[in-house]
């Protein structure tokens, strides 16, 4: 474990010794700054009856009503931020020739890849944690729930973890940054769309919608852990690293 | 120390290592001589675990690198071709990284790595960036990397490519110094290199082992290996089958053309004249034999010849 624990250190060294880290976390934080003070300001309106079409004023939920879409919207930001996290983690070790050093030390192939897969997910904290400041402000003038609270960011944890899992699948199979990141973000793509699959799939949409990665964060954003998320989310991110054990193998087969 | 028996590598239809057998035994200095493209990276990467071979065994420190891969690669050190250097880690916090990823315990850590610093003469450039050392530089931190670990075995390949002269002869001291602690495998093109820095040759040619023994027996037969240069009138193709099939004789080649009639150079044991045997068995195949003469050869040519012997020659 303690090998594990030094490539995640040195996976978050290498990302804040180079610009990735500090242009994704800016632009993380600007566009979730954004959607944050949107979504207050039509909260607030809504709130003093002010709506769209001047309606009554309403008793709206901060939990239900703003911090449920901020999660929700935010989903979709990651959809766009994880592949810039993801897409150098192993695309770079085999460009620069580095996976030499790790592929002959004492190390499994499956050590190897939740090093990378720990590495990112503390980056991708980090960037979540950048969003206790806007809760805090919640807390300082309103009086939200802090458990449904901290199950969405349950949600958005696992949520990463899936996205970041896949991320390292495509990271090692080609040794062109830009490439893994194309696919990673593709496939994201893919997986969010099918969500909207609904009203043309038929008898078959119940398993397509199922497929969906961000429509699973919807319990966990209302606050409701489903086990059938957390089966979903768990069974997702488990299978990305044993893709990208896999594909790491076949590295060497490769040559 | 090391045990190698019956490697082969294909990759797809291309076979970049064929039965290979050799040992080396502890506190040798092997090298592997040959040209590029003869398969010496491939071995070695085998060796370290980094590709498993199609067919065969490699036993290293006493474990199979296939069947149990972490302890082997926990007794071997290794430089690539490219140093794996990050280059954004300093000198220190690189060394420090690969002693943990290799298992060095906590509280030795830090002596190991300023060992290796130390014996690699690091020290100066500790909090250097990896990315911005120069050539020489880099090759020394590749070689403090497979240093940390104190590992029984090095595998270091082609250590001094690209390095000026005054760094070349540092590197081979440096080599030479670390036989006496660990079992060394190095890799070049350079003959004086192994000449100077290894007990011990394995001379490769496309994927094949051409000549293995003591530095010393191989200088000594190299010395005495001779070149015979024939002139024959006869279809080339058939001629070079004569010569090539004739014992003792290494390599036969075209050397120059006159009508039908072509002077080929041979290649032939040492000890024990061919010249003989030859004349005859020329003869028995229906070819003009017109001329038969003896040269010495030196060192470089010998390796020289053995390595592009088996080169298409038809057609040129």
């Amino acid at each position: 474990m303690a090998n594990v624990w030094a490539l995640a250190r040195r996976e978050v060294q290498s990302y804040f010794a180079s610009p990735v880290a500090y242009v994704v976390l800016a632009l993380f934080i600007f566009l979730y700054g954004y959607f944050f003070s949107d979504y207050l300001f039509v909260f607030l309106e809504r709130s003093m009856g002010r709506g769209g079409f001047g309606g009554p004023a309403e008793t709206l939920n901060l939990n239900q009503d703003l911090i449920r879409w901020l999660f929700h919207t935010t989903s979709v930001v990651l959809l766009f931020l994880v592949p810039m996290l993801t897409m150098r983690a192993f695309a770079e070790e085999i460009r620069s020739g580095t996976i030499e050093l790790l592929l002959t030390s004492p190390l499994t192939d499956f050590q190897i890849v939740l090093g990378k897969f720990l590495g990112v997910l503390f980056l991708y904290a980090s960037m979540l944690a950048l969003t206790f400041l806007h809760m805090t402000i919640l807390f300082f003038f309103g009086d939200p729930e802090w458990k449904p609270l901290l199950v969405g960011y349950l949600g958005m944890l696992l949520l990463g973890s899936a996205f970041i899992s896949f991320g390292l699948v495509f990271s090692s199979l080609t040794r062109n940054q830009i490439v893994a990141g194309f696919l990673t973000f593709a496939t994201f793509l893919f997986l969010w769309l099918i969500e909207y699959a609904e009203s043309w799939a038929g008898a078959a949409s119940g398993i397509v919608t199922y497929l969906s990665v961000t429509k699973h964060l919807e319990e966990f954003a209302k606050g409701v852990v489903d086990s059938r998320d957390l089966v979903y989310y768990l069974t997702f991110i488990g299978l990305g690293l044993f893709l990208s054990k896999a594909s790491l193998e076949s590295l060497r087969w490769r040559g | 120390m090391i045990e190698v028996s019956g490697i082969t590598k294909e990759f797809g239809r291309v076979t970049a290592v064929s039965g290979l057998t050799f040992s080396v035994a502890k506190g040798e200095v092997l090298g592997f001589l040959g040209p590029n493209g003869a398969g010496k990276t491939t071995t070695m990467r085998i060796l370290t675990g980094f590709i498993p071979a199609t067919r065969g065994t490699a036993v290293v420190a006493g474990h199979d690198i296939l069947s149990q891969p972490l302890e082997a690669k926990r007794k071997i050190g290794y430089l690539p071709e490219n140093p794996p250097l990050y280059p954004e880690m300093t000198v220190f916090d690189y060394l420090e990284f690969v002693a943990r990823i290799k298992g060095v315990p906590r509280a030795r850590r830090r002596t190991r790595v300023d060992e290796s610093l130390e014996k690699c003469s690091l020290a100066d450039v500790r909090d250097n960036l990896a990315g911005k050392l120069s050539k020489g530089y880099r090759q020394r931190l590749g070689l403090a990397q497979a240093l940390v670990h104190e590992p029984e075995v090095l595998i270091l390949d082609e250590p001094t490519a690209g390095l000026d002269p005054k760094q070349i002869n540092e590197t081979r001291a440096l080599i030479r110094s670390l036989g006496h602690d660990h079992t060394v495998v190095l890799s070049t093109h350079i003959l004086p290199e192994v000449v100077m820095t290894c007990d011990r040759v394995v001379i490769l040619n496309q994927g094949s082992v051409v000549a293995q023994g003591t530095t010393q027996s191989l200088i000594d037969q190299f010395r005495q290996a001779e070149e015979l240069q024939v002139v024959v009138e006869g279809p080339e193709p058939e001629v070079l089958r004569t010569l090539r099939a004739q014992d003792g004789v290494f390599t036969a080649e075209p050397l120059r053309r006159d009508g039908d009639t072509v002077t080929y150079r041979l290649s032939v044991a040492p000890g024990g004249d061919v010249r003989r045997q030859l004349a005859s068995s020329i003869v028995r195949a229906g070819h003009g034999l017109l001329g038969l003469h003896q040269e010495g050869m030196t060192l470089e040519e010998v390796y020289l010849r053995v390595v592009s012997s088996e080169e298409p020659r038809e057609g040129v």
